[in-house]
């Protein structure tokens, strides 16, 4: 206890270290999932038609999407060695099912993604047209398979299956490996995902489109921004309607998997049958009293289970159940987290499909839109979906509390145990601020060069004393 | 074959690859302020590695997965144990990633400096702690007879250890002046090839001490065997660059770095950390393990997908093959 009256230890630093290095890296992924689909399917489109709009686009959000791409590689090494590093225990007591996937990510997506990326960006005008075409296409089916595999990793905490505890080993061991990766958890969260990424990649598509379709319309590339935010206005659309879809499913296995992220997700403390939804409650600060509530009758109940008048249980029947099975102890998380979090994310996502629909609105029959105000919805547009993702993992995690496995392990089980509050602080510390720093960096590159518009198409003049047969590769860097 | 040893070496070749790999991208780092004497020079090091050195890295990423899935008792105990190493390890990998993409994005000197000493020190720092954290691996670790470190930060820093981390240093900076007198061409390329040579001799002798004082700490047949093979591989590949047979030398150097990381690993055998306390402390390759399913099913994954990744990275390889000079650099 310190002199403030409240006690940090180790543990809450290396939770709120993985709670803030988690969710940085995620703010990159998102991006690279979807414009690396995005941008391989406009290079598609130059292949395809030989119009140089869709080559200019390619390179335009190809830059972006470099970009944001690095900070997720860099960001990405520090999940992998963090498991080790302040939760030993945890990777003792999994290691036997939850490395295999991180490994067979690594083997079978890591190196098809940044091999590819390499041979993509510096094999422009260089590499046979269909082989370059080809390394994108690679590449972004390495960055996508490599989100199933971290999914299963990780719904195997959500809802761990295919395995048994060993009392000898005193650790769970794997048992079946296919049951892991199609836990069912894991087969409706990658969809889920995925369609989350490219609402955020598809929004900042339309974000710089709208940006010069507005504020440069006289450029000669007009044509190629107004198409742009079309094409990103759909992609935000449709993956909206899957998120919307795919979500629906989620809710119904967790409110057979994880009861209590459910109840936590709606603050529904007694069970009800049929239980409303809460639109809005704002209530006592531990959440257990209510204060003002708006809600609609039986949709809990629909969305939860498929049935009207189904029963949602709540939050004191588990506790109690839950302290039976489990020994005394709480086993409710934080209710305002996953509560607000879970309201944020729905929220977000969708403002974000309204905004993309008033921009499709205003573009009917060839009308350009001027509006400075639709101007400022498009440039938040980006930031919208991308918080959703955030409060999306935010609500997962903090809804699976207190336990790192459910069912199997508390999260307070798994931290290092030799390592020192001392040392968690500094790499809490140092993470913190170079992730800072290079957040500032990395959104002015993006501006920059999201202002700067689509590139010019004359070629460069050749540096001189080339022997053609000798011509190395572009240069990127 | 016991599935365990499979792992062990499986993770030894992970590692062994990464080091040959990042090994010349450290280095090519290291040497950027040193053989790149204005920014077209710099440009023409920094694209010898570009296209390769993000695929050079998931070797790492792929030895830490392995390691995690075959033998999770070694990946807990080391990377809670060797905490603040990895931790800086961590930093200067992550600064010196986004230096390469950023570097060029901005035309303004000051940009560019400090993304230069962004990669300067990204690269410098884990070419030796790489080093000091291996030399700790073979040298064994106060462990508790629960497998847990009990050591404190300076229990890693014993003079052997940092022989160890001198040595992959030296290492990785002739590897790397030895790969950009191959990747180049014109002046930088002469005084690649003549750094290297210089580079070499001083490397040769550190090497040569600490896998000697690595057989008297732990040793069998192989590792002696291996050892003798590196010194021969690195002397070797020396002559070769004094003679400017740059495609030798390279090779002379991946072997020397190949064969000095085998020579731990095999001196390490059948132990992945040795418990400098109590014996039951230390970790083996049976006693950190996963059970024998887990290993059957990465085993039938690595057997199917190994072979492919090494087909299309080195195609890459061969795709980027020519040399590069300033006369390439775009002025732009």
């Amino acid at each position: 206890m310190n002199s403030w009256g409240f006690q940090v230890d180790a543990l809450d630093v290396a939770r709120w270290q993985f709670g803030v290095t988690t969710v940085y890296h995620f703010l990159f992924v998102p991006l690279t999932i979807g414009l690396s689909i995005l941008v391989a399917i406009l290079q598609t489109l130059w292949h395809r038609t030989g119009n140089e709009r869709y080559l200019k686009l390619t390179k335009f959000y190809g830059k972006l999407f470099l970009i944001n791409f690095a900070m997720g590689v860099v960001t990405g090494i520090v999940q992998e060695f963090q498991f080790g590093m302040n939760w030993s225990d945890y990777s003792r007591f999994v290691g036997d099912i939850f490395g295999a996937p991180l490994a067979i990510e690594a083997l079978v997506a890591f190196f098809l993604e940044s091999t590819f990326i390499g041979l993509w960006i510096f094999g422009w005008d260089r590499l046979p047209k269909r082989l370059h075409l080809a390394s994108i296409w690679a590449a972004a089916i390495g960055t996508n398979l490599s989100a199933y595999f971290i999914l299963a990793a990780n719904s195997f905490m959500q809802n761990p299956v295919g395995y048994r505890f060993n009392p000898t080993t005193g650790r769970a061991e794997l048992t079946d490996f296919f049951a892991v990766l199609t836990n069912k958890v894991a087969l409706v969260t990658f969809p889920h995902t995925l369609a989350g990424s490219f609402l955020v990649a598809g929004s900042l598509i339309v974000a710089v489109g709208l940006w010069h379709v507005i504020r440069n319309s006289d450029s000669a590339d007009t044509g190629a921004y107004r198409f742009a935010t079309k094409f990103g206005s759909w992609v935000v659309l449709i993956s909206s309607a899957l998120v919307m879809v795919t979500g629906d499913i989620q809710g119904k296995i967790m409110t057979d998997v994880q009861p209590m992220k459910m109840a936590a997700a709606e603050g529904l403390y007694t069970t009800e049958s049929p239980a409303s939804f809460s639109v809005l409650t704002v209530g006592s600060l531990d959440g257990s009293r209510e204060l003002f509530a708006i809600k609609l009758p039986y949709l809990l109940s629909f969305l939860a289970t498929g049935d009207p008048n189904g029963t949602v249980r709540g939050i004191n029947d588990l506790q109690a159940q839950y302290a039976s099975q489990y020994g005394a102890g709480s086993y409710t998380p934080i209710i305002p987290v996953t509560y607000w979090s879970f309201r944020f994310m729905i929220a977000l996502g969708m403002a974000a499909a309204a905004i993309a629909l008033l921009v499709l609105w205003t573009q009917r029959k060839g009308r350009t839109p001027t509006s400075k105000w639709l101007l400022r919805a498009g440039l938040v547009m980006p930031v919208l979906p991308l918080l959703a993702n955030s409060f999306g993992w935010i609500f997962t995690e903090m809804g699976r509390q207190p336990w790192i496995v459910f069912g199997e392990m508390l999260t307070r089980n798994g931290v290092s145990r030799t390592v020192s509050l001392a040392e968690v602080l500094t790499s809490f510390t140092a993470f913190t601020l170079i992730y800072a720093a290079l957040a500032v960096v990395e959104f002015k590159l993006l501006v920059r060069y999201a202002k700067a518009g689509v590139p010019d198409l004359t070629p460069a003049p050749e540096p001189v004393d080339t022997d053609d047969a000798e011509r190395p590769l572009a240069f990127a860097y | 074959m016991e599935l365990t040893t499979v792992w062990f070496l499986l993770v030894a070749v992970l590692f062994t690859g990464y080091f040959i790999l990042e090994g010349f991208d450290f280095g090519v780092g290291m040497l950027l302020p040193v053989l790149g004497r204005d920014d077209r020079e710099r440009r023409v090091l920094i694209n010898t590695i570009g296209p390769v050195w993000d695929g050079n890295e998931v070797w790492l990423i792929t030895a830490g997965g392995a390691m995690f899935a075959a033998f999770p008792e070694w990946y807990a105990t080391l990377f809670s144990g060797f905490y603040l190493p990895l931790l800086l390890i961590l930093l200067a990998l992550i600064a010196r990633g986004v230096a390469f993409e950023y570097r060029h994005k901005r035309p303004e000197a000051s940009w560019k400096r400090r993304w230069d000493q962004a990669i300067f020190f990204g690269s410098l720092l884990p070419a030796i702690l790489w080093g000091v954290a291996f030399a700790n691996i073979l040298r064994g670790v106060p462990l508790d007879a629960d497998h847990e470190y009990v050591g404190g930060l300076f229990d890693l820093l014993n003079p052997y250890a940092l022989l160890g981390g001198v040595t992959t240093l030296a290492l990785f900076l002739t590897h790397g002046a030895v790969f950009i007198a191959l990747k180049t061409t014109g002046d930088i390329r002469e005084r690649a090839g003549a750094l290297a040579v210089k580079l070499g001799v001083g490397t040769a002798v550190v090497a040569v001490a600490f896998l000697t004082w690595t057989l008297t700490i732990r040793s069998s047949a192989a590792a002696v065997v291996l050892a003798v093979g590196a010194a021969l591989a690195l002397v070797g590949g020396l002559a070769a660059a004094r003679a400017r047979r740059e495609g030798w030398a390279f090779t002379g150097t991946a072997v020397a770095i190949a064969l000095a990381v085998a020579t731990l690993f095999a001196a390490l055998f059948p132990n992945v950390l040795p418990s400098t306390l109590d014996a039951a402390g230390t970790l083996t390759a049976t006693n950190a393990s996963s059970t024998p399913y887990t290993l059957k099913i990465m085993t039938w994954v690595a057997v199917v997908f190994t072979p492919i990744v090494l087909a299309y990275q080195g195609w890459t390889y061969w795709v980027f093959r020519k040399r590069i000079g300033v006369a390439h650099i775009p002025q732009h």
